[in-house]
């Protein structure tokens, strides 16, 4: 039970002209752990989703064959389990326990035996509390630890995961791969796509690379595909483990005070804090979920109105406008001074085409259309956006999502830039693109905040940390 | 921000009935009152309603603190009525120009006051000690609702409350990107719809994520459903749904032996 054989298999989806998926050929024993690897675009979540069976027939066009234990998936749903990246949207129940028995229900399990496979499977993934707690009372990782309780509940032979730890900090992360590691027994066979490889890779046994441009380009142990392929993974956007980074520490020391935070708080999500911002020096605010950084950030960027204590802005940042509070100036003078990227990068889209999108804060900022046109350009080579120039924001990919959600707020050439986890979820090449730019950015004498669980990034960039501590 | 959450003490003998019990005595008890305009008839349903609160665990307090959009809609018929009503007969209480308030329009007044809040508080009470899970598993156990129904409601609820959220930041976002309205209600308008249309696609998204997700976990498999937690529907909850008909068509007759019964169709 739980094998997995694919012949030639490809996946394009209704409306599209790309195959999302090409060419794989692929058998994985029942039992195997297997690490599904490749850049972004290159259709791992495709896959994964074929293989549960959540694909219908008539949502796109199939090539080759994709079978389990000899059958196509959508006749054996009920033998495939599957956890997504989102906590928020795969919980059901407003209770901890009732979202596990969900699926039970779902599957005709006799009444009598729900409650004592519920109570098991929560104790197998570790999940610390009754089962009638309230699922929104959960910590991100909680939540996920209760998503894959959901999905072992249904004794799966193939468990698929969807990256499942890409939404948590670090601390919920690490509790989610414990959880796996204990509760999927040596029967279960195993399906993993992860971003930071180095994490996951005690989870499994063996790696398959798949190609951007269809077909299987490694497969096999960690060792021998890292070794044969690990330069040009790297190259590809893959995080291939055990590679450093060059630091890039700034060239000058840190510039004159853009913002001083005085006892700024915003009950009951973030303490009172003291903090100047400088220009020419990148700040990184570290601290565990539910610390308030979100907030922070929100705050200098002038969108959120103090709750505590007050912000102040330099004249050197905002000229005459430095008596008056940030969260008070009118918007078009708020984005020529502070840029603001947000965590998630949907929220910011405003127009109906990449290059509008970027053209809008210089027009809204009174730049004339010689210079607006210039600024456009510039950012969409720089950022690798040109071809997409007349492209919908909302059909971008997770990475060209995120370099145009900070291309936007560099458009109107702010003094002081402030992030939200801009490296959430990014392949090595974004990745090492954005701590390029930021590392210039910040020598050019701009300011840079971020708020980030990032460790490589911070020690790449940060010249200084701030750790905030939950609120008591 | 909308509380779903029920806040009665859950053994309270009335709030522990089967939901859809609960529910349709609610209506029973409430629909009969909207055949008379009198103040009399709700007057004593509202004492009923009242009265029997302790047994749901209710305490006044509480329920004032759930009920207070309804003392809005109370003042909203109120000067309705003194400004616009058409019978002006009776004692002149108050002359002031083109508003002339008599005792008819006072006792129109209060009798639709007092109807609003005897049809509506039933619901209010039933909502207020029930919890979601229970009432959608109670529909589909006990009403034979459809659970594609009664399951995929409850499921879109929970996310309710991210909405507001979601709202804020997309408002934040904007902000920063330099665009704002200022004091033009036309472009206080346009952002407004533009705004919406943001909040609308995420909506659709998370929501079709969340199908996804109920699916792979066989919310649409053709096997019959079982049940974690049984609702029983006893003695105890028939004798509810009798019971609150027979208070409300009490009230009826009391109201028209008194002879102010009136008729909602003369």
């Amino acid at each position: 039970m739980g094998g997995v054989r694919l012949r030639g298999f490809g996946w394009r989806h209704a409306g599209r002209r790309a195959w999302a998926v090409r060419g794989v050929d692929l058998w994985v024993r029942r039992g195997e752990r297997v690490l599904l690897l490749g850049p972004s675009g290159a259709g791992k979540s495709t896959l994964l989703a074929a293989l549960a069976g959540l694909l219908p027939e008539d949502s796109g066009e199939q090539e080759g064959t994709i079978e389990i234990d000899g059958r196509p998936p959508a006749e054996v749903r009920e033998r495939v389990g599957i956890v997504f990246q989102d906590p928020q949207s795969q919980l059901v129940m407003a209770r901890s326990g009732d979202d596990v028995a969900f699926g039970l229900e779902n599957r005709g399990v006799p009444a009598a035996q729900i409650w004592p496979r519920v109570d098991e499977v929560l104790h197998r993934v570790g999940f610390p509390y009754h089962r009638d707690r309230p699922t929104a009372a959960l910590s991100g990782g909680e939540q996920q630890r209760l998503a894959l309780a959901g999905a072992l509940a249904l004794r799966p032979d193939l468990l698929l995961l969807d990256e499942p730890t890409a939404n948590l900090d670090p601390a919920g992360a690490d509790l989610v791969r414990a959880a796996i590691a204990r509760a999927v027994d040596g029967d279960t066979t195993l399906i993993l796509v992860e971003h930071r490889i180095a994490d996951a890779l005690p989870l499994v046994d063996r790696v398959v690379v798949l190609e951007a441009g269809g077909g299987v380009r490694a497969d096999g142990t960690p060792e021998a595909v890292f070794a044969a392929h690990g330069d040009a993974l790297a190259a590809d956007g893959v995080w291939v483990p055990g590679r450093q980074f060059p630091p890039r520490p700034a060239a000058a020391p840190a510039g004159e005070v853009l913002l001083t935070a005085d006892r700024l708080g915003q009950p009951p999500r973030l303490a009172p804090t003291n903090l100047t911002v400088r220009a020419g020096e990148a700040l990184a605010v570290l601290g565990p979920n539910g610390a308030g950084k979100s907030t922070l950030a929100l705050l200098l960027g002038g969108l959120l109105k103090p709750g505590t204590g007050r912000l102040s802005a330099s004249t050197e940042l905002a000229g005459a406008d430095a008596r008056t509070a940030p969260h008070r100036w009118r918007a078009p003078a708020l984005a020529r001074r502070i840029g603001s990227v947000f965590q998630d990068p949907e929220h910011q889209f405003v127009t109906s085409t990449v290059f509008d999108e970027l053209a809008l804060g210089p027009r809204r900022t009174g730049a004339t259309d010689v210079v607006v046109r210039q600024r456009v350009d510039d950012l969409l080579q720089r950022l690798r956006l040109d071809k997409l120039a007349g492209a919908n924001p909302y059909t971008l990919s997770g990475g060209e999502a995120r370099r145009l959600s900070v291309a936007t707020a560099l458009a109107t050439a702010p003094r002081l830039v402030i992030c939200d986890e801009p490296t959430f979820g990014q392949d090595r090449r974004t990745w090492q693109e954005l701590v390029d730019l930021f590392a210039e950015l910040r020598d050019a004498g701009h300011g840079l905040v971020t708020v980030t669980h990032d460790t490589d990034f911070v020690a790449a960039l940060a010249d200084r940390t701030l750790t905030l501590r939950p609120v008591p | 921000m909308i509380d779903f959450e029920p806040v009665a003490r859950p053994d309270a003998p009335l709030a522990r009935r089967n939901p859809v019990a609960k529910l349709a005595a609610a209506l029973l008890f409430a629909f009969p009152l909207l055949a008379t305009l009198d103040p009399v008839a709700p007057a004593i349903a509202l004492a009923v309603e009242l009265a029997v609160l302790p047994l749901f665990g209710l305490r006044y307090r509480v329920l004032l603190r759930r009920a207070w959009p309804l003392l809005l809609a109370a003042g909203g018929v109120l000067v309705t009525l003194v400004l616009f009503a058409a019978d002006r007969s009776g004692r002149v209480l108050l002359d002031a120009g083109p508003i002339m308030v008599t005792s008819s329009v006072l006792l129109t007044a209060l009798g639709l006051v007092l109807r609003l809040f005897a049809v509506a508080l039933p619901g209010v009470i039933v909502f207020a000690t029930t919890d979601p899970t229970d009432l959608a598993d109670a529909l589909v156990q006990n009403a034979k609702a459809p659970a594609r129904f009664a399951i995929g409601a409850l499921a879109a609820f929970r996310l309710l409350p991210l909405l507001s959220q979601e709202w804020q930041m997309i408002a934040m976002a904007r902000r920063a990107r330099g665009v704002d309205a200022g004091r033009n209600p036309v472009a206080k308008l346009r952002l407004f719809a533009s705004t919406a249309f943001t909040l609308l696609v995420g909506a659709i998204r998370r929501g079709t994520r969340l199908a996804v997700a109920m699916d792979a976990r066989g919310f649409d498999s053709t096997t019959p459903r079982t049940f974690a937690r049984h609702q029983p529907f006893s003695t105890a909850d028939w004798l509810l749904l009798i019971c609150a008909p027979a208070l409300a068509a009490t009230a009826l007759t009391i109201s028209i032996t008194l002879g102010t019964f009136t008729p909602l169709t003369p």
